[in-house]
């Protein structure tokens, strides 16, 4: 099989399924149960560090119970 | 050492552009080499002044020098294109102020100028300032890379530089959103890959475990911009001392590689980009998180699967093959939703805080923004129907509704970025007139509103005299009858631009007055080493 025709089975076989299954995914990854103090501490992010960098990493326990650092106003 | 390279690497390039331009085939490339001279020897006066000089970039501040430099730019820039925007509204308008009146700045030459000046030098600086702010801040850390910032934002100058004065002489590609020629394609694609070193490496050194939605958008940006820009311009040069190259497509492919090229500049620069400005400062500004995290991460991830298909709707009815062409409005019309998730997401950042709108006119202009960011993006997988495409195609349609996207979405964005950022980077209490950003507001609306609809009405009407036969299958109408047909509506165009371009005036003046005559809270410079309290 030449080249253009063996791409473009693979293109709208395999490749169309993965890409697919990739963007529902997406969709399901975005909605995991636990993901809510994740996505809730991430909006709440850019209220930090307005005037300057962070001394240190900010840290977050496993369960993302929100950042603890200390922050200035 | 490092200060002796840079002054003999400078002194080099500005031998070798001396030399080039006096062997040049053509003017804008001799012109163009002249202006690398001349940028090379200020920057080598520059080097040898600041010789010895050791940069510090204390990790415990922000570097808001490039960002403040990046306001002023944008704002610059943003009056320079709305400005060559007007003048060329009315030559179509009135058509003795092309070659009689103006020579070579007729419409031919200045229209490249307009939508360069306006996409990518304020567009660009606007994209540049905002990553470099926001990178910033959303990573708690110091940007990456020490004066790296710096070549970024005086690279993207030059380049402004170099394709404006290459399009006035008639140095062009023929690609539209990619008329410049190939030594400057090269040194934006060197420009570009610095930005997305000092972009990446800030995120490497975040102090936050996430990565803020807002940087998802810019890097998509980045990376997609640097991709379709080398390949749309892949080029063999005809002499390295001409302007002119051959392109290495050709035919239908060279037109497909053009449109994927020219709708994710749309995509990806106009809108991912600016996306990512959304994401950040209309939070910023309603002092509220955005409405829902997982709808920005859904909004993303179905612009970076849908948007990089659409591009074969602006060849609808061509040599294009059928199927790509159904490919592209498919997906076209499937990117609506997203587009609406994004733009619900926006709006709704505000709820609870809707008092905000009659309070604060920066709110309402980022609102408006979304707003029209929602009516272009509705109006765009519409005309991608093949169906309609046959009206609205080669009609000034196309051209509404690029300005509602771009005007409304794109310009009204930054204009929020731009009252956002100054008080802050240069440490005033706030702007200096709230009643000008109203007048502004108010003048860039009605401008836009007259542009849109201006261009809707000629658009149609002209689709329709153009498809108009008689009884025996005769064309009614000759294209002679259409031009004179829409002296009204260009009229008006006309008219819109200017209230848009007086409104940017005012900005300039606000924001000047603003650093100027406000009192400042801390100096300029003390602006990161405010103590925590």
């Amino acid at each position: 099989m030449d080249t253009y025709s063996l791409m473009r089975e693979f293109a709208d076989s395999w490749a169309l399924l993965l890409l697919t299954a990739l963007f529902l995914g997406v969709f399901v990854w975005a909605w995991r149960p636990g993901s809510r103090a994740l996505h809730d501490d991430a909006a709440n992010s850019i209220f930090r560090h307005d005037k300057k960098p962070a001394v240190e990493p900010v840290s977050r326990d496993v369960r993302g119970n929100g950042a603890k650092q200390p922050e200035e106003a | 050492m490092w200060d002796y390279v840079k002054l003999v690497a400078l002194g080099a390039i500005a031998v070798l552009a001396a030399i080039a331009a006096n062997y040049a085939h053509d003017l804008p490339y001799m012109v163009n080499a002249i202006v690398v001279m001349l940028a090379a020897a200020i920057t080598f006066v520059w080097a040898l002044r600041s010789h010895g000089t050791v940069w510090v970039h204390p990790a415990n501040e922000y570097m808001d020098g490039v960002v403040r430099a990046g306001v002023i730019a944008t704002t610059l820039w943003g009056v320079v294109g709305f400005l060559v925007g007007v003048i060329i509204a009315f030559q179509l308008a009135f058509p003795s102020l092309n070659f009689e009146m103006m020579g070579i700045l007729n419409f031919g030459r200045l229209r490249p100028l307009h939508t360069s000046a306006v996409i990518f030098a304020f567009g660009g600086n606007a994209l540049i300032m905002s990553a470099f702010y926001i990178v910033q801040r959303t990573c708690g850390t110091r940007l990456f890379g020490g004066n790296l910032g710096w070549f970024v934002f005086w690279g993207w100058q030059l380049m402004i530089v170099m394709a404006a004065t290459s399009y006035v002489l008639g140095g062009t590609q023929g690609k539209e959103y990619a008329e410049t020629v190939w030594y400057i394609d090269v040194w934006i694609a060197v420009v570009w890959v610095a930005f997305l070193l000092v972009f990446m490496g800030t995120l490497w050194q975040r102090k936050e475990p996430h990565i803020y939605v807002a940087n998802w958008f810019l890097l998509s940006m980045i990376i997609t911009v640097a991709m379709l820009h080398i390949v749309n311009n892949l080029a063999i040069p005809v002499s390295v001392f001409s302007s002119q190259s051959v392109p290495l497509f050709s035919g239908v492919q060279d037109a497909m590689t053009q449109w994927w090229y020219g709708h994710n500049a749309v995509g990806f620069f106009l809108t991912a980009g600016f996306l990512g400005m959304m994401y950040y400062f209309v939070p910023k500004q309603a002092e509220k998180p955005v409405y829902s995290y997982k709808l920005s991460i859904i909004h993303f991830w179905a612009l970076i699967f849908l948007y990089i298909w659409a591009g074969p709707h602006h060849l609808h009815y061509t040599a294009l093959p059928e199927w790509a062409s159904t490919l592209g409005m498919v997906f076209s019309i499937i990117l609506w939703m997203p587009s609406w998730g994004g733009m619900i997401n926006g709006l709704m950042t505000l709820s609870g805080a809707w008092d905000k709108l009659r309070t604060d006119p920066i709110i309402r202009m980022m609102v408006v923004s979304i707003g029209f960011y929602g009516m272009s993006t509705f109006e765009g997988p519409m005309m991608s129907i093949k169906a309609v495409n046959s009206l609205s195609h080669y009609t000034d349609w196309t051209i509404g509704h690029v300005h509602s996207g771009a005007l409304g979405w794109n310009g009204m964005i930054t204009f929020g970025a731009l009252y956002f950022l100054t008080p802050k980077l240069w440490n005033r209490s706030g702007l200096y007139s709230l009643k000008l950003v109203s007048w502004h507001f108010w003048l860039a609306t009605i401008g836009i509103v007259l542009y849109a609809s201006s261009m809707w009405v000629t658009g149609i009407m002209e689709g329709l005299m153009w498809r108009e036969v008689d009884a025996n299958g005769f064309l009614v109408n000759a294209f002679a009858d259409t031009v004179a047909a829409k002296y009204p509506m260009y009229v008006v165009r006309g008219l819109g631009g200017t209230l848009f371009l007086t409104g940017a005036l005012i900005m300039v003046y606000n924001l000047w007055m603003t650093v100027r005559a406000q009192p400042a809270k801390a100096s300029v410079n003390a602006n990161n080493a405010v103590p925590a309290e």
